[in-house]
């Protein structure tokens, strides 16, 4: 238990998807908008990341690490099929995004038409691709572990999209200079957020 | 006075449109608005009667920082002196530390107020306050031995970084004050950590064996809690530290005048000594190490914990703004400080950190306070 929270904790804060690895860059710099947005494409990358990370990890484990297969015929110990990782993990990940897609549409057709190309986009989100890999080289003991990492960095990547997402709205009427409007001054203030996350860098748990 | 006014009105002229010297008119501007209240006043549309305005929110603050800053230029001779084995007395120490401190307030003045007039020319409009106070914090932030190009480099990122390409003053989201020291903290980690950069000369190697320059904190932090200084000496202030955060008793005299002007809010200072202590306590029941089973008070008085409070905390920009707002705010600083110190090896001190992390997120905070009241209000009104 003490081992998932520990592992909740540092993929929320210390190894934030935004922040100490700028993935995701894409979707947290153009949905940043309004809070009500990001959170919405924040709660979907959530779920993406929940699902894929433990789908992947069975797929790794049971598949394609060398001697996965042994399970299906002992024969099979030294045949590796890691080189066939990205495509397998990009396939879960486009299918269940659509999957998620359908439920937005379904459930709420406002936030659907809100996001537009962005929910068909978390597919090729690289926080995403990003949070399987690193599942895979981190080498997670179990199921349980694979999917609390896979939420927790969706949920870092939550804090991150909501927080940028209200210091768009606080400062859409401050004398920014004009050539730093919009995507200029959202940089600048990425990397003022990235130094407060240096906070939790060196914690070790 | 009047002699002043005459000379300012005489030269006057010469930087108004047209004048011969416009192109500092700038600077003119600044001048002339420190000392004297601006003639100028809103032309049209609702005129709000009242005395206080940027200028004497920020007096305000500048007068709170005095006896932080007065005890800090002390400190400064008392540590030195203490290092190289001397006897002094008060005056000498005193005069010591106002030699070394001196050079550290002209730069920040002088820089930072530079770029505020350079961006004020540009942009078109006047120089204003703000960064009197911060210019003020700066030094009182940093070891007494920082380099001058250092403090200078920091304080260019900070304005420019921190503060003009928002808008400036009022539009940051971050402190500039610790934007400054992050950018330092973090680039030159040398001249800003450690044992040796607090008391001045001992960096060059200038101190008797006996004595050590470590801050509380460091020595907390290394698991040394027999050789911390006792309480009594912690909240005076007579320790190694940065300049102005040394002294308990003079920064809760700044507290009191920010609280009794109302210029500082009494609940982000109040929860975030609350936070602070609650956290404190929570990590002596885990205790599994010596700096987890510190009393809870010792977190309050020692390292930057009620200077960041009262003076970085309460910055009505970078902070919460809404009342509940507030509560949350202060609670989560007190909490992440005493959380990072204690469990982040990397960083002894945590406040800095905190409080930049805090600003990052007071924007959310307030969004769903917003949002709560809008839907509670909802909820009363009856829609026909």
């Amino acid at each position: 238990m003490e081992n998932l929270i520990s592992i909740f904790v540092k993929s929320v804060f210390i190894d934030n998807m935004v922040f100490a690895y700028f993935l995701g860059m894409c979707s947290y710099l153009a949905v940043s908008k309004t809070v009500k947005t990001s959170v919405g494409l924040g709660v979907a990358v959530v779920f993406v990341l929940t699902i894929t990370v433990p789908v992947n990890y069975i797929l790794q484990n049971f598949l394609l690490k060398e001697g996965a297969l042994t399970w299906l015929s002992p024969g099979l110990a030294d045949l590796d099929l890691s080189f066939l990782a990205f495509i397998m993990f990009i396939a879960v990940i486009a299918s269940l995004v659509q999957l998620v897609e359908m439920i937005v549409e379904k459930f709420s057709p406002a936030l659907y038409s809100a996001l537009g190309i962005f929910l068909p986009l978390i597919a090729v989100n690289c926080a995403i691709l990003g949070g399987s890999l690193f599942m895979v080289e981190r080498e997670y003991a179990n199921i349980g572990e694979a999917t609390v990492f896979g939420f927790g960095s969706g949920v870092g990547f939550l804090l991150a999209i909501a927080g940028i997402a209200a210091i768009r709205e606080k400062i859409k009427y401050s004398n920014v200079p004009g050539p730093l409007r919009g995507l200029g001054i959202t940089f600048i203030i990425t990397g003022l957020m990235g130094i407060a996350f240096m906070s939790f860098m060196g914690i070790k748990l | 006075m009047k002699s002043l006014r005459k000379q300012i009105d005489k030269i006057k002229p010469h930087f108004l449109e047209g004048g011969k010297l416009h192109i500092f008119h700038s600077l003119f501007d600044a001048l002339e608005v420190l000392v004297f209240v601006p003639d100028r006043v809103t032309s049209r549309g609702s005129h709000i009667r009242d005395g206080i305005d940027l200028k004497r929110v920020m007096i305000t603050v500048f007068i709170a920082l005095m006896p932080a800053l007065l005890f800090g230029v002390y400190n400064i001779g008392l540590q030195h002196f203490n290092s190289i084995g001397m006897e002094a007395d008060f005056w000498q120490m005193f005069w010591f530390g106002l030699l070394k401190f001196l050079p550290l307030l002209i730069v920040s003045y002088g820089v930072g107020l530079g770029i505020e007039i350079i961006f004020a020319q540009i942009k078109g409009h006047e120089v204003n306050e703000g960064y009197f106070v911060t210019g003020l914090l700066i030094p009182l932030i940093v070891p007494v031995d920082i380099p001058l190009w250092q403090l200078t480099i920091a304080i260019v990122f900070a304005v420019i970084i921190g503060k003009e390409v928002f808008g400036g003053t009022g539009m940051n989201i971050l402190n500039p004050a610790l934007v400054a020291r992050a950018f330092l903290f973090f680039s030159y980690p040398a001249w800003m950590s450690g044992d040796l950069v607090w008391v001045e000369g001992m960096i060059d190697g200038g101190a008797v064996d006996s004595f050590s320059g470590a801050t509380p904190l460091a020595l907390a932090a290394a698991h040394n809690i027999e050789s911390m200084p006792s309480v009594m000496s912690m909240v005076i202030g007579t320790i190694p530290g940065s300049i102005g955060e040394t002294s308990f008793i003079a920064i809760m005299i700044g507290a009191a005048i920010l609280l009794y002007t109302g210029v500082g809010s009494w609940k982000i200072i109040l929860s975030t000594f609350a936070g602070g202590f609650a956290m404190a306590l929570f990590m002596n029941l885990v205790a599994v190490n010596p700096f987890m089973e510190l009393p809870a008070h010792y977190h309050l008085i020692m390292g930057g914990f009620a200077f960041g409070a009262v003076f970085m905390a309460t910055d009505p920009v970078s902070g919460a703004q809404t009342e509940t707002g507030k509560w949350i705010y202060g609670a989560m600083i007190g909490i992440l400080a005493v959380l990072i110190r204690v469990l982040n090896p990397a960083f002894p001190e945590g406040m800095m950190l905190a409080i930049l992390f805090m600003n990052v997120f007071a924007p959310l905070i307030d969004h769903y306070i917003v949002e709560a009241n809008i839907k509670r209000r909802l909820k009363r009104a009856t829609v026909k």
